[in-house]
């Protein structure tokens, strides 16, 4: 495509463009062509069945995985096969299905490391102060994060990801092992993230979903299913028939 | 000041405070030791504190930056040859210590290079220390005879090269320092290198270093290239190793391809595991504890050094797997819970014995 006047093209350009986006591991195609586009300060929710594609998608966005064709454009940068340093650095924090965590350092260190690079110390640790603030992990500073229950780990990792200062938010699970209170201030605190930054989220609590989403894109069997506003993807039969079962009409 | 910050600032002080009391205790071995032992009593010390930056070497790379290098030796041996060509061929020590250094450094950053920037997986890393080692091991031995030398200095094979002069004063060669200046040469560079590792861990830097040890996916995640911060603490260890090789060679006067051999890294990776893994004062315990042991042992002859060793090391990973310096201070910190309830001592409340990295 061709703009004839590079301004407002500029301003066009998507946070987040995937192109065609394949991941084959030998014979099986775990990634199958997807296009995914998001804007700037977008919240955006992926659901789908278990191997449905949905963290091999987000380790190519983050570089875990070098993609086996397409592209993926972030702000018209070229990111697809960086590697995971380079794409952090460009403004992509992501907190992982699985907590990666610097298990033997305590809490607020573990959010310091993050905060701290190419930043003077005084500003780091007001990002720390902050971020621990943020995720009521104040009180539980000094302890070691490898003793801490899974959902404290998750929102450790979450202050982790906001004291990176990102562009581009994913969260795979971020709801996973949490208490009913734990994930209704979650998912308080992911739409007050989306108000500056933008959001990819991987869920399969519809609960959650339905609380947070707009649009939702849903994958299946590698691909792009739908990709709607929440009422309809959620009232939608193929999504029904290939993920939620009958319990979307609880 | 909230009880918050005052619980960090204690933490602070707390790191501080035992950083000072080893300095000062590593000053007070240094210069109170030559009052009260003979000449000899020194000579058999020197090699305590020389092990023991090696060890110190071993502990960063394995315990801090959790690379399992199995073959620091390889870096010892490397100052320690590196130091007796040049001070031999220069006739001054002035540069033959920072080449002894500087080489180690230089072979450890491309060796480290293809290691890390090559993707291979920390159970090969030790596997190539260890034989890289062992090449440099059969590699000086195999050098009898007048055809391999360096300078005016012949190898020697497995003879190594005799006669190395010690260490003199800077740029001034006629000036060689007697057994008790090379005493506190090495005592300085102990509490240098000490000293330096701990300005690294408290460094940015070495926080990183620590980060990629718990989680390198993480590390990579918020930005950080591991490989290079990898390749950067490598370099140092081989360097504090290289150091050491130079005080050895100082210490024995003759050096040998025996620097290069296995037990020489078995034996720093025992020090470490005896004295504590993840600490700087472990490993210097453990060198000193341990070589004294086979100092003694050997002495003795009546029980094979290697065996003794043998048995110190499946005794302490069995029993004290997490070595004595951790145990030590877990049983402090307990003690201090204990009387922290039964006082109620508000300066403590917020000090959590959970907190890493303070030593």
């Amino acid at each position: 495509m061709t703009s004839p006047n590079p301004a407002p093209a500029r301003k066009l350009t998507p946070l987040l463009e995937a192109r065609d986006v394949t991941m084959k591991f030998g014979g099986v195609t775990a990634v199958d062509h997807v296009d995914l586009v998001l804007n700037e300060v977008e919240l955006r929710c992926l659901i789908g069945p278990n191997g449905a594609g949905k963290s091999t998608f987000f380790k190519m966005l983050t570089g875990q995985l070098r993609p086996s064709g397409g592209s993926i454009r972030f702000r018209g940068n070229e990111i697809g096969g960086a590697h995971p340093h380079e794409i952090a650095r460009r403004g992509v924090g992501i907190k992982t299905q699985i907590p990666n965590l610097f298990d033997g350092l305590s809490v607020r260190e573990n959010v310091f490391i993050a905060a701290a690079r190419r930043k003077s110390v005084a500003r780091a640790t007001a990002i720390v102060d902050e971020a621990l603030e943020r995720l009521h992990l104040t009180d539980i500073a000094g302890r070691e994060v490898g003793r801490l229950a899974h959902g404290q780990r998750q929102w450790v990792e979450l202050a982790t990801v906001l004291a990176q200062e990102p562009e581009l938010i994913l969260l795979d699970e971020p709801a996973a092992g949490m208490t009913k209170v734990e994930v209704e201030r979650t998912a308080q605190l992911i739409l007050e993230i989306n108000r500056t930054h933008a959001v990819v989220v991987v869920e399969h609590d519809m609960q959650f979903i339905r609380r947070i989403a707009k649009v939702v894109t849903v994958f299946n069997q590698g691909k792009i299913l739908v990709e709607d506003h929440v009422d309809r993807v959620l009232a939608d039969e193929r999504v029904r028939n290939v993920y939620l079962g009958n319990s979307i009409s609880a | 000041m909230t009880s918050h910050s005052l619980g960090r600032f204690l933490d602070q002080y707390r790191g501080a405070g035992s950083f000072l009391s080893v300095c000062l205790l590593l000053i007070l071995v240094m210069f109170g030791l030559p009052l009260f032992v003979s000449t000899f009593g020194l000579l058999q010390v020197t090699i305590l504190a020389v092990m023991s930056i090696f060890a110190l070497s071993q502990g960063f790379v394995w315990g801090f930056a959790g690379i399992m290098s199995f073959g620091q030796a390889g870096f010892l041996g490397l100052g320690a040859y590196a130091y007796a060509v040049a001070v031999i061929n220069y006739g001054d020590s002035t540069l033959a210590v920072p080449i002894s250094i500087i080489l180690s450094m230089l072979f450890a950053a491309v060796m480290g290079y293809f290691m890390f920037y090559g993707r291979i997986s920390d159970a090969y890393v030790g596997v190539i220390t260890l034989t890289v080692s062992v090449i440099l091991f059969q590699l000086i031995n195999s050098t009898s005879g007048s055809q391999y030398r360096i300078g005016v200095v012949e190898l020697g094979g497995f003879n190594g090269i005799p006669a190395i002069p010690p260490l003199n004063l800077i740029g001034d060669p006629s000036r060689p320092l007697d057994q008790t200046g090379i005493w506190y040469a090495t005592m300085g560079g102990l509490l240098l290198v000490y000293g330096l590792l701990r300005f690294i861990l408290m460094s940015r830097f070495g926080r990183v270093v620590v980060a990629i040890r718990e989680n390198e996916t993480r590390a990579q995640l918020i930005g950080y290239d591991p490989r290079l911060f990898k390749l950067l603490a490598f370099v140092t260890g081989a360097g504090i190793a290289g150091l050491a090789g130079c005080l050895y060679v100082n210490w024995a006067g003759y050096i040998s391809p025996g620097v290069f051999a296995l037990t020489m890294s078995a034996q720093a990776i025992i020090f470490v595991l005896v004295g504590g893994l993840g600490t700087l004062l472990g490993p210097i315990l453990g060198a000193v504890l341990i070589q004294w042991l086979i100092n003694t042992i050997g002495d003795q002859g009546a029980v094979d050094p290697g065996l003794g060793l043998g048995i110190i090391l499946v005794a302490f990973v069995l029993l004290f797997p997490k070595g004595i310096v951790p145990l030590v201070r877990a049983a402090i910190q307990q003690v201090l819970t204990w009387r922290k309830r039964n006082v109620g001592s508000p300066l403590l409340a917020d000090a959590d014995p959970l907190q890493s990295g303070a030593e």
